[in-house]
């Protein structure tokens, strides 16, 4: 289990972990469960386009992330968020399904984005997620205050001064970033069950934001981990077992939220 | 041009396709606009991905494919009801966990089927699916499941109407939320699955979405919405398939992926109406879609 080609897998899937822990947390704070799926998964359109021209699939996963985040909040200043989310996706998705047909080789590098192959990262990678995972990390921390207040009330903050829009585009890249950190090892898929599932789960049993971001930074650590380890030894797929225990640490956050809700309730009764 | 359309018109697979697409665009665009206004288009476009849990599942069984994507529907419809709550934000992340959960269970499906020999070709063509590789054996079953899609909306209009409008209201007014939501999102299921089998899981989206977003641009009559929207979307389906089979003879014998058509013809459909709102001095500026 922790033979030496298994440790670029421990050290990406920790880097990975940490990214997904702190950016789920705002994920979900701000109800963008939609726009952090169709980044990911949009963006495996721009890996295939960047092998149709004979680029790194690195820089095309980035541009199409960076470009299609940044699109949806745009477009969504005047419409339902929700309706452009899809929109753009099916949009970028059409696009990849259009590069997949030009370039005629077989797209198994490309399907491995969607489901990742956690044990394909070279030590060189290793570091280029490192830097990244560094500088989103880094935008977040910037942001941090305007970016608590802008997702629990936008009007609040804008009447603060805060330029809502400003602060949505930041945020935009800062998924955009974390997606190509994460996709080429994790795969689109996975990306998206670690910002929602332990993210949620940590939010429903904490009262202040830096508990639950510490927290949801644990959960999404502890998923991960326990994932390697377990699709290590049974060789089944590492997607399956995240996503799996995500539910399940979400469903047993919602019960306790409420028998604590429950016994509280009846405490404060006379 | 006329030598392009008369061919186009005379080939047996447009034909085809042109008759499902048609039938899964009326279907996707009427349903589409409660999606819309009811905010459910994250569940609208998960359920349409979540086919694929049934398809490859129901190989691992050695069942019929077709049922495994309408049952996996209907149970993550449900599932999705069961642990929704009324804030939008909420609603967010409950579709999230059941779609992320589906999505697992579709990637060890997947791999158990390979173990077992040979792969579930549904759960890979849903993603990329083609209107124009269809199996014409598929035709009757997809044409029936959209009257009984379309038989279940025109049974819950007036309750889907009022509680989309008001959910109190239609409390008061006897409407059974919960009964109400649960066979919207019955029938929402029925009509992703149906679409996602026939042309794959991004067009599925796609007719949901954009037509009805299109429509609701310049109406916000949920009835005229919808009929609006049905022809909207049938037109777009028509002039993606024309524009996907002329396209072989501008690149030399290698044609457009008709999902990418007419992708690109609801997508510009919508950016030019929503410029063509943006422009009218008065009208419906903050209109729903």
């Amino acid at each position: 289990m922790f033979a030496p080609y298994l440790m670029t897998a421990w050290a990406g899937g920790t880097i990975v972990a940490v990214v997904a822990g702190i950016v789920g947390f705002f994920v979900v704070l701000r109800g963008n469960a939609f726009f952090a799926h169709a980044v990911p998964h949009g963006a495996f359109a721009g890996a295939a386009g960047a092998v149709l021209v004979g680029v790194n699939p690195l820089v095309g996963l980035g541009v199409f992330a960076a470009g299609g985040a940044v699109g949806i909040v745009l477009l969504g200043r005047r419409a339902r968020h929700d309706v452009v989310t899809a929109l753009t996706l099916v949009t970028m998705l059409a696009l990849g399904a259009l590069f997949l047909s030009r370039s005629r080789e077989y797209s198994a590098q490309v399907f491995a984005l969607l489901f990742g192959q956690i044990l394909g990262v070279s030590p060189d990678q290793l570091a280029t997620m490192g830097l990244l995972g560094v500088c989103c990390l880094a935008l977040v921390a910037l942001i941090a205050r305007p970016l608590l207040l802008a997702s629990v009330s936008p009007a609040l903050a804008a009447a603060r001064g805060i330029r809502v829009t400003g602060v949505d585009l930041v945020f935009a890249l800062v998924i955009a970033a974390a997606t190509t950190v994460s996709v080429p090892m994790v795969g689109a898929l996975l990306m998206f069950a670690l910002l929602v599932g332990p993210p949620a789960a940590a939010q429903a049993l904490t009262r202040t934001p830096g508990q639950g971001m510490a927290l949801s930074v644990a959960l999404t650590l502890g998923t991960v981990w326990t994932s390697i380890a377990l699709s290590v030894g049974t060789d089944l797929p590492i997607g399956f077992f995240a996503t799996a225990i995500g539910a399940l640490l979400y469903a047993g956050a919602r019960l306790a939220a409420r028998r604590r809700r429950r016994r509280e309730g009846r405490s404060r009764m006379p | 041009m006329s030598a392009v359309l008369s061919a186009f018109f005379a080939s047996p697979t447009v034909q085809t396709a042109l008759a499902v697409g048609t039938v899964v665009a009326v279907v996707s665009s009427v349903v589409g606009v409660f999606t819309i206004t009811r905010g459910q288009s994250f569940a609208g476009h998960a359920l349409a991905d979540l086919g694929a849990v049934g398809g490859s599942g129901a190989f691992l069984l050695g069942v019929s494919q077709l049922w495994g994507f309408v049952l996996a529907g209907v149970i993550s419809a449900v599932a999705m009801e069961a642990i929704g709550t009324r804030r939008l934000e909420g609603r967010d992340v409950a579709t999230g966990i059941v779609f992320g959960a589906g999505m697992g269970l579709t990637a060890l499906f997947l791999t158990l089927d390979t173990l077992i020999g040979g792969s579930s070709n549904a759960a890979i063509s849903v993603l990329f699916g083609s209107l124009f590789s269809l199996d014409s054996a598929l035709v009757p079953v997809i044409v029936a499941l959209g009257v009984v899609t379309l038989a279940i909306m025109t049974a819950i209009w007036r309750w889907v109407a009022l509680e989309t409008l008001d959910r109190d209201l239609a409390a008061a007014r006897g409407v059974p939320p919960r009964t109400a939501s649960t066979l919207f999102l019955v029938a929402l299921a029925l009509a992703v699955q149906l679409s996602s089998l026939s042309i794959g899981a991004i067009l599925s989206t796609a007719l949901l979405i954009g037509p009805a977003a299109t429509a609701l641009l310049f109406t916000r009559r949920l009835s005229t919405a919808a009929a609006l929207a049905a022809v909207i979307a049938v037109v777009e389906v028509w002039l993606g398939c024309l524009v996907a089979f002329a396209s072989f003879d501008w690149f030399g014998g290698s044609s457009w992926p008709v999902s990418f058509t007419i992708v690109a013809a609801v997508f510009l459909g919508y950016v030019g109406a929503r410029t063509v709102t943006a422009l009218r001095p008065f009208g419906h500026r903050m209109a729903v879609g």
